[in-house]
Parts: structure tokens; sequence; C-alpha cells
């Protein structure tokens, strides 16, 4: 492997392999309630247990379309900058196993609720389009449990009839940061919309991963691989890496690709052929008779429009034009909703660049070291806010105020009543200054006559030494004028 | 006073209400005949104990505004009904009792009905003879060895031979106008959307509707009213006016224009047949109805793209019996090997032979072929009957193409029993509303029936023609209880 100018190349025999990639995630829709019954969603609960008598299928029950689902689809889809159809289908894909209760899971096939859209990534050199090619909804299956009874395969039916949002991507993606930063930026769109958690521990978001190579240059695609059901980006670039390499080696090797289905093990850190194009499961897609088509209206489209809050793009757009963010700066900020809401709550009411700094800097590394999310900060953005108009107004200096975020950090105590109880106040009045000053630069005759006859640096030295005779306390700004006036 | 079980609904519904009988009296007397008629084979599962038990609380504190006051009522097995075993005829289901009420029985159970038991059909409702049910074949009581019709043959027979006052079926492809015409009684098909399909074993799902088999049009009305309601938990049902059938229900038919079909007279159909058609129009030229000749060009085409339609969706409704959840469970090496025994073991022939169809059909590579093609003639159906609407309200047809049949001579032969659903189809297909009436007999003395079709959601319209055809045509069931010893 070699990257050149951010290009991922799989390099055999002087040959060159461009790596192709196209994903399709899985991403649970956030909903109470499942797809088709009103059984809880909720995560972690005691096997079979969210079940009702839909989910399992019991002679004479019906689907019925949850609203609100259709809604998340219709949110993601103009979040992907996508058409959304006016009459999509709900169709039946059958196959038997044991945590498909119905025989056939209900998704969309030829007719998804929302058609081609296209997402932008924000990579280091530039920004790259990575086009959709639809959305559309399906019911998740039930949970099969191997490793509980040496004999049994136990079934957990709590998932069966979740709704997913199958987002299908071209094949448009050429690197591992590509993927990386598609996945994150999926992710970040619908978090900021509320459709889908991302939460992949949980396994709210998953992929199946499309994986051809070709000679850089070749025009046509190579014949691809689908590696199933990848539940995090990490997992996802290693079983690129492995099985472009593998392709690229059958090619060097004079052999072809065989379309097929693959597994990815984790533990080997290789994917391994599930089926064959040849054993590819017929599925028998037909409409479900039991589902009228799907038909929405304009208007109904339009009002789910106007609730559609300001997403990445647009708010680092903002960003960078209101608050005069660098683009780096904005990205970070607009990563995940979260962050965004904090540094919109603290740049309310305090200076745009300190809190930058500040939420970026400090913030962060308190955040990373303790492995927490934004949401868990010790510090809320109040109380950050507050420190920055203590720095803002020369109340404390920068050097105070990192101690003060200290103590903070303990039970979000108010940087005001820190800097009170514990005399942190900056020294800002000229006369007390300048009997310090007074004071080093009486202390320090040598220097004064060093400094005098040329050697600049040394103002640095009477800083220091007036800072720390004021235990940190002094205005640096105020020091600096007044130095500069007693040695000039 | 005649017999109780001679009554009809309407006349029961009045005597209870007059407090001239109670509901348990009611109730026993059915149960008694039921109990004296087992060589009919008519039911699957009794329901006697807990019925008569409900009756007495009924009678206890009587709530007379009710429509079917404390009226014992016994419906196909195909309508799923809490705490009491249903099979939809089928090994697979041989012990299934739901936790659960269809709607169409809750409807009932909410109007006062009392639940007798549960009546035999052909598994999963594939048949037009009743001799695909797991629990056996079903005698018609119009005469011995004769087969009551199917798929409600069990209804049917039930009925006719006065088991219970009324019953309810479903039907897919003719399923309660067939073995109603074969039983001299009454059945009707409401419109597609019309009763909810929530809790009722699915054969196909675009075609099944539930709908009413009683003695006469009166008696239809009343269960039509009771069983056609909006239900959310069904997003096929329909939100649509419902009619008071029974108080709209009048035989004035004057300048109502009957459409007769040119292409539903088939070669080889029975002179009987052809004169009872002949007798209907008869009947509504002197009521003042017009007659006008219409053509439905596609009536050809129905039969096999039903049978292209309705196996499709089986062999994707019926793949949840896998013995993994509930129902029969045979025991296989792993999981593929269990699902093949507990299928080949659970079903039954004819259930197998539509599942293989149906699963033919949808095959990648001949879906186009069959499935897709097969809708679009449906289509085609579908607007052979917008366009004859255009000049009719209604359309008048036989019910059947032929009397009923012994029991075992169709058996091995599938096609000749599919032709039997030749006129009842298409309506099916349209998602029309169509009611069977016995209109005569044929010289073997059995029943025969007239169909009238509908346009969608004008259920009153039908059950006022047939009204007035049943007037005029006066039709006795002659039934001997040759099966009582």
């Amino acid at each position: 492997m070699s990257k050149n100018n951010g290009e991922y190349l799989i390099t055999r025999n002087d040959n060159k392999y461009e790596v192709i990639i196209g994903l399709e995630v899985h991403a649970q829709v956030l909903s109470e309630s499942k797809l088709f019954s009103t059984s809880s969603t909720k995560f972690g609960s005691e096997p079979n247990t969210q079940v009702s008598l839909v989910d399992a299928a019991f002679p004479g029950m019906l689907p019925v379309i949850n609203e609100h689902c259709i809604k998340q689809a219709i949110k993601t889809g103009i979040g992907l900058k996508a058409k959304i159809n006016k009459r999509s289908i709900f169709d039946r894909k059958n196959y038997f196993y044991a945590d498909l209760p119905q025989g056939y899971q209900i998704s969309q096939y030829k007719n998804p609720i929302v058609g081609e859209g296209s997402v932008t990534l924000d990579m280091p050199n530039g920004e790259k389009n990575i086009r959709i090619e639809r959305l559309h909804l399906e019911q998740d299956a039930g949970k099969s449990i191997h490793d509980i009874d040496p004999q049994n395969t136990l079934v957990d039916l709590n998932r069966s009839g979740v709704a997913l949002m199958e987002i299908v991507s071209k094949p448009d993606l050429r690197s591992l940061d590509e993927v990386n930063a598609y996945i994150k930026k999926l992710r970040s769109i619908m978090r900021y919309l509320g459709t889908c958690d991302g939460n992949m521990q949980e396994g709210s978001l998953r992929a199946d991963v499309n994986v051809s190579v070709r000679k850089k240059g070749d025009k046509k695609l190579g014949t691809r691989c689908e590696i199933k059901n990848v539940n995090s980006i990490k997992f996802m670039q290693m079983a690129i890496d492995f099985e472009a390499n593998r392709q690229v080696d059958v090619i060097e090797e004079g052999g072809s690709i065989d379309q097929e289905t693959r597994l990815f093990d984790t533990k080997k850190n290789e994917t391994r052929s599930m089926r064959s194009k040849e054993d590819a499961h017929d599925y028998r897609y037909f409409p479900d008779p039991d589902l009228l088509p799907l038909e929405l209206n304009d208007n109904y489209i339009d009002k789910i429009k106007k609730d559609i809050p300001e997403l990445p793009d647009e708010k680092k757009k903002r960003f960078i034009e209101k608050f005069k963010l660098s683009p780096y700066e904005a990205n970070i900020l607009v990563s995940d909703i979260e962050i965004s809401k904090y540094f919109e709550d603290v740049s309310k009411n305090s200076d745009v660049k300190l809190a930058t700094n500040w939420i970026t800097g400090e913030l962060f590394a308190l955040l990373n070291e303790n492995n927490i999310d934004i949401t868990e900060s010790p510090i809320s953005s109040k109380n950050l806010s507050k420190l920055i108009n203590l720095i803002k107004d020369g109340t404390i200096s920068g050097k105070i105020a990192k101690s003060v975020f200290e103590i903070m950090r303990d039970g979000d105590k108010d940087p005001i009543t820190i800097v009170e109880e514990k005399g942190l106040k900056q020294q800002s009045d000229p006369k007390e200054l300048e009997n310090i000053i007074n004071k080093v630069i009486s202390e320090n005759p040598e220097n004064v006559e060093a400094y005098k006859s040329g050697k600049d640096k040394l103002f640095g030295f009477f800083v220091g030494q007036v800072m720390k005779t004021s235990g940190g306390k002094a205005n640096p700004k105020l020091v600096n004028e007044i130095l500069k006036k007693k040695l000039n | 006073m005649s017999n109780i079980t001679d009554l009809k609904l309407v006349e029961l519904v009045d005597k209870i209400k007059k407090k001239e009988l109670s509901s348990a009296e009611v109730t026993i007397a059915f149960i008694e005949r039921s109990k004296k008629s087992k060589k009919l084979n008519a039911y699957i599962s009794e329901n006697y104990e807990n019925a008569i038990k409900n009756a007495k609380i009924f009678d206890q504190k009587p709530d007379f505004k009710k429509k079917l006051p404390g009226i014992p009522i016994a419906v196909k097995d195909l309508f799923c009904s809490k705490n009491i075993r249903t099979t939809a005829g089928s090994k697979i289901l041989e012990n299934f009792v739901p936790t659960y009420e269809s709607t169409v029985t809750q409807n009932i159970l909410d109007e006062g009905g009392i639940i007798i038991g549960k009546l035999n059909c052909d598994e999963f409702a594939m048949g037009s003879s009743n001799e695909t049910s797991y629990f056996g074949n079903v005698q018609n009581p119009v005469s011995e060895n004769l087969v009551p019709g199917g798929s409600s043959g069990g209804s049917s027979s039930a009925l006719a031979a006065k088991l219970t006052p009324a019953t309810i079926g479903t039907d897919t492809g003719g399923s309660i106008r067939q073995p109603a015409s074969f039983t001299g009684t009454v059945g009707l098909k409401p419109t597609y959307g019309s009763c909810s399909r929530y809790g009722i074993v699915a054969f196909a799902s675009s075609l099944d509707q539930a709908g009413p088999m009683t003695h006469d049009v009166k008696d239809c009305s009343l269960m039509l009213e009771i069983m056609s309601t909006y239900d959310t938990k069904d997003s096929t049902s329909v939100e649509f006016k419902r009619e008071s059938y029974l108080n709209n229900l009048n035989e004035n038919i004057k300048e109502k224009k009957i459409g007769i079909p040119k292409e539903y007279r088939v070669d080889g159909m029975p002179k009987e047949i052809d004169e009872l058609w002949e007798k209907g129009i008869k009947i509504i030229k002197e009521n003042g109805g017009k007659i006008v000749e219409i053509s439905l060009p596609n009536t050809n085409y129905a039969l096999p793209t039903y049978y292209i339609v309705a196996p499709a969706e089986a062999s994707s409704n019926l793949a949840r019996y896998d013995g993994v959840k509930y129902g029969f469970r045979s025991k296989g090496e792993n999981l593929i090997d269990m699902y093949e025994k507990t299928r080949s073991e659970g079903f039954g022939d004819e259930v197998k032979r539509r599942i293989m169809i149906g699963t033919y059909v949808l095959s990648s590579g001949y879906y186009d072929a069959y499935y897709l093609k097969a809708q679009k003639v449906r289509r085609l159906i579908k607007n052979d009957f917008d366009e004859a609407y255009k000049k009719v309200d209604a359309i008048l047809t036989p019910s059947t193409p032929s009397s009923a049949f012994k029991i075992g001579e169709k058996l091995n032969d599938p096609v000749s029993m599919y032709l039997n659903d030749i006129f009842t189809v298409p309506i099916n297909l349209a998602g029309l509303p169509a009611i069977s009436i016995p209109a005569g007999h044929d010289k073997k003395g059995y029943p025969l029936g007239l169909q009238v079709i509908g346009k969608a959601f004008d259920e009153q319209s039908i059950l006022n023609i047939a009204f007035a055809l049943e007037k005029n045509i006066s039709f006795k069931n002659n039934i001997t209880d040759w099966w009582i010893k």
C-alpha cells in the first residue's frame, strides 16, 4: 500500500491498483416503536420482551406503518440532499431463517422512499462529493444466538421489526480515509436530524461494504465483492484493506474475481467467502399486499422540510462567515451536533475566538483524557462562557484561567466564585503595578543596564519577574505598557 | 312454536328482544342440534360449555340494544378467536390457541354474539369442496356424500343444517358464494377493504374478504352491518360510510339497470343454470328493472390470473408456519431439515401445490412473465368492470357453473376443481362486492345460486336487488335431516 497525495493505491509488480468502494449503510431509525408494530425499540432489554404478535408473525397479524419512521426517512433524505419519492412501495423479501418470523423481510426494493442525493466530505486536499444512490426503509431481523446453549440456537426477537434505513452510496469512495469521513459525515447528518443515534456499539449503524479493484487509469469497474454486516469504521477499513489486497493478489496471479458475498472475521483479520453469485438467494421480491403503496404529497414533504434544522455543511459555512473561523476550526466544531450546540451556547455569551480556542483546546483535552462525550462534560457551557468573559474583561489572565479551569472540572463550579474565593483577580490598578515594577527594576540594576544598552530580549525577563511577584495576577497588558515607559 | 333452530337470525333477535326466548334457550337449541349432527363434520372445535355459560351471563343482564343479543354463532375456523383453538383446517395449526380475537369476530362479540364453535374449512381456505381440510370432509346437508362447497364448507353446511342461525366465512375466489350456492343459502363477499382482515389467517392478502352467510337477505344485511367496520389495524381497511344495511333494505329496483355479461355464457354450462339466469332476468324486468347487455372482455383470463396472484401471495403468507414459533414442529437434524420436515408433514397436498406454484411464479426470471403480467391482467379485469358500471348499477350472473358434486369426484382433477370458481374469481380480482342467493334447483334437486355483483362499496344496492329476487323466487331448501338418526 502506498499513499501519495492522499491517494490509496495498491502496488504489485509495478502495477498500481485503485480501490473502488461503495457502502450500504444500515442505520437504525430513531423511533420509540418499530416500523410496523407498536413494540418498544429500547436497546438492551431482556430477550423477547419487546415482541408483539405482529413482530412474531402470528397468524392473521398485519403490519401497520409507523408514520414517525416515514418522517424520519424523509428527513434523512432531505439531509442527503436527495429526491424524496412521492410514491414508494414496500416489498416482501422472502427467505427462511429462524430469526425472521414472517419468512420475509418487509423492505423497499424497486421503489424506495428516497432517490439520488449526495454527501460532501471534507478531505485534507479539499471537498469531495459522494453520490447517494438511494435510501429505503426496511425491517431488521431478530438475533440468533449460537453460543449460549451448546445444543440449540436461541432467538431473540427484540430487534425483529425495528426500522432501518438502508443508505446506498455509489461506488465513489477511493480510500480508507474517505470511508472514515463518509461514515462520520452520515452519522453527523443523522444526529443533527435526530433520525439515527449513530451508536455503532449498539448496532445502530452497520454497513455492507462493496469492494473492487482496477488498474489505475482503467475506466471499467472491476468485479466487486460484498462484505456483509461490518459494525465499526475500524473493521470496515481492515476488511477493505484485506479484501482489496486479496483481489489484487488474485489478479496478479492471473486469476479473476468472482462476484460473491464475503464475511469479515475480525479475529483473524480476513474476509471469507460466504456464498457465490450462483448460490445467491432468490428472494422472490413482490409488493407486500398487506400494505398499500406509500403516497406522499408536496404539502407533507414541505412541512417536514420546514422542520429541518441547520445541517453541518450550512453550519460550517455560517461559522466561517459569521464568526470568522477557519475552515479547519469550523469543521471540528460542526462535526458533532452536541459539540456545535456547546460551542454556540458558549459563544452566544462570550468571545467567539476565545470560545473556539478553549473548546478545541482545554475542553477537548479534558474530554479525551476522561474518554467522555461533550454531553457528559464536567464543565457546563454556561460556566465556560463565564470563564472566557473573565479573561476578556481582564479580570484574570489566560494563565490564571487555566488554573481556574482545573478547579472548575470538579463539580462545575462557577469561575466567578473561584476567582473571588481564591483571590485570583487580576491586578489592573496601574499604581499597584507601578509599585511592583519599581521594585523589580530597583532589584535588578544590572539587567536594566544591559537592556538599555540594547539587549531587547531582557524585556521578557522583567515581565516574568513582575508576574512572579504578583503571583501571576498582574494584568500582562498593563505590565507591558508600564514597563516600556519605565525602561525606555 | 316451531323449532328454535328453524328460526332465522332476525326472527331470533326479535324474539330475544321481546323476551319470548332467552339466549340460553336459543344457544342450547343450536348446540343440541349441533351435537346430533356430528356426521356432517361441520365443526373443527366446539365451544359449547363456554357458550352456554356466556348465554346465561347474558340472560342475567340482557342488553337488548345489541344487534345480536345473546345470539349463538359458529364461525369459520380461519378467524382467530381468543382462547379458542384456531386451525385454518391445517395440521400445522392443529393445537394453535390464539391469545387475540379477529376484528370481525370481536365485532360479533361486541354486539352480543356468542361463539359456539369453529367450523371446518379447506386447509388455509384453499379448496372448493372442503376436501383439503386436515379435519376431514364435510357433508352437504342437501344430500349424503355431496360436497358443501369450499372453502367455507363447514360454514355452509352448518348453516344449511341449522346448527347455527348465521355464520361467517372468507372469500378469496368464491369461498363464500360457491358454498352458499351449493347449500341453498345466502353468502356475500363485501368490497375489498370493507371487513377488516386483522386476525384472519391469511391466504391471499389482496383478495381475502370476510363476509356473512345466512338463510336470507335480511339476515345477511344485519350480519354485514355488524361485520363491516373501519379498522386501523388493517392497512387495507377502507374508511367509507357504511350503511345501516338492514334498515335501508328494500325491494324497490325500479329503473335499476342490471348488466348481463355475455362472456359468462360459457360452453357446456348446464341448461338449468341458463334457465335460472333467465328466470332472474325476467324477475328484474317484471319489477321495473332494466336489463342491459354488457361485455367483460377479459373474463377468460380471470382464472389463470387468479391462479398466479393467489398462490404467489399464499406462498409468502404461509412462510411463517415454519415450526419455530408456534404450531406443529417436526424434529430435524438442523434448521433446514426441521423446516422441510415440519412443512412437509404439516401442510396438505393442495397447500403444497399452491406454495410451489406461488414460489415458481415469483422466482427470478419468471416474475415478469407470470406475476407481473397477472397484475396487469388484473388491472384490465378491473377496468372491464369500471367500464360496465358506467352503464349499469349492478351485474347479474349465475354463482357457479354447476351444482354441488360428489365427495371425491373432482379431488384428483385440480383444474376441473378450479373451474368451479370461474364466475366468482373475477369479482375478487376487481375487489367488488357480490352476493349469491339461492334461486332454484337442478334436476337432481341440488340448489343453484344467482350472483349479483355491485359497484365498490355499494353493498346496499346488491342487497336490495337480491332482496327483490328472493321475494319473487321464494326458494325452499329441501333438507331432510338425513344425518340425524
